[in-house]
């Protein structure tokens, strides 16, 4: 370890702000970037499932017609 | 002898390909980006002229490295689909560009949160920060474009064609270090030659460099599934995924 202490690693010889502020903006928008790239997947499953349950109402309703 | 690859193209086999691929690159890339990260910030020694400033580097020069090769995959996935119009890859190029944007976003701040302590200046209009600035509107152009067409044959062939155009932005911001007078340091890892860096710093630079690219090709493989999905709705197999998953 280069830094004796804790408060040592997170004050970054004095650059604590500038190297913490590079590092959070890097993982929030990486996380962001993550999450919102895994959820889009359920999206266009759950759009298809809509589509389909649309088309099948409009077959019934052709049907009994 | 390439045939096989050919049958990748096909979406059904190109969507169970990514999916046993996600999880090995998933891993690989957690696992790298963490000890790189966690060798950088803690282990790596102190710079003697920027002190501990320099840390930035560890994400700094693999997202402004990743930011072109990420334009590079996706300018070659866009030829693809233009030469031989495989759909497969236009998806991937579509994939890509999200990523892309996101990396080159992250250079760029990484850059300004390191050049204010060390040039005294969040920004100046320099070669190499002006052509990645570049980078950053070629992508969202190209994202933009896509999603500004209904018909995605269409869509993925007009941002194809800007992202090929684009191209010539890559050897810029390589080289712009070398060609113009700039406050931009040039680059202290080389290929052919020893690094001008010590190893102690090389190694953990190293391994999140290729931890950020295996992470860009852990997120398109994700993105690609969707974008398969999505462009597949009418197909038997995605119905039948649609009906097991989609539905609440």
């Amino acid at each position: 370890m280069q830094f004796d202490s804790i408060s040592e690693f997170l004050n970054m010889g004095g650059y604590a702000f500038y190297v913490w502020l590079a590092y959070g903006v890097t993982f929030f928008s990486l996380g962001t970037l993550v999450v919102s790239s895994v959820r889009q997947k359920r999206k266009v499953l759950v759009d298809i499932a809509k589509k389909i349950q649309r088309e099948e109402r409009l077959k019934e309703t052709r049907s009994t017609k | 002898m390439w045939k096989w690859l050919h049958s990748y193209a096909d979406p059904e086999r190109a969507y169970k390909l990514s999916s046993n691929l996600l999880p090995w690159f998933a891993t690989l890339a957690i696992a790298f980006i963490g000890i790189g990260t966690i060798w950088g910030l803690g282990f790596a020694p102190t710079d003697y002229q920027q002190g501990d400033s320099y840390r930035i580097i560890f994400i700094h020069v693999p997202a402004a490295s990743m930011s072109m090769a990420a334009y590079m995959a996706m300018a070659t996935c866009s030829f693809i689909g233009l030469v031989w119009q495989i759909k497969s890859a236009d998806w991937a190029a579509a994939s890509i560009a999200p990523i892309g944007a996101v990396i080159t976003f992250i250079a760029l701040i990484t850059g300004s949160t390191w050049g204010k302590p060390m040039w005294g200046a969040w920004w100046v209009w320099d070669a190499r920060l002006t052509s990645e600035l570049v980078l950053l509107f070629l992508y969202l152009g190209i994202i933009s474009l896509y999603a500004s067409f209904e018909d995605k044959v269409l869509a993925a062939r007009a941002s194809g064609i800007l992202a090929l155009v684009g191209v010539i932005n890559i050897p810029i911001i390589k080289y712009s270090v070398d060609w113009w007078s700039s406050l931009h340091q040039p680059s202290t890892i080389r290929i052919t030659e020893k690094s001008t860096m010590s190893t102690d710093m090389l190694y953990p630079l190293l391994i999140n460099i290729v931890g950020f690219g295996l992470m860009i090709a852990a997120i398109t493989i994700v993105r690609f599934r969707s974008e398969i999905l999505a462009r597949n709705g009418m197909r038997p197999w995605v119905r039948e995924l649609a009906k097991a998953e989609g539905v609440k």
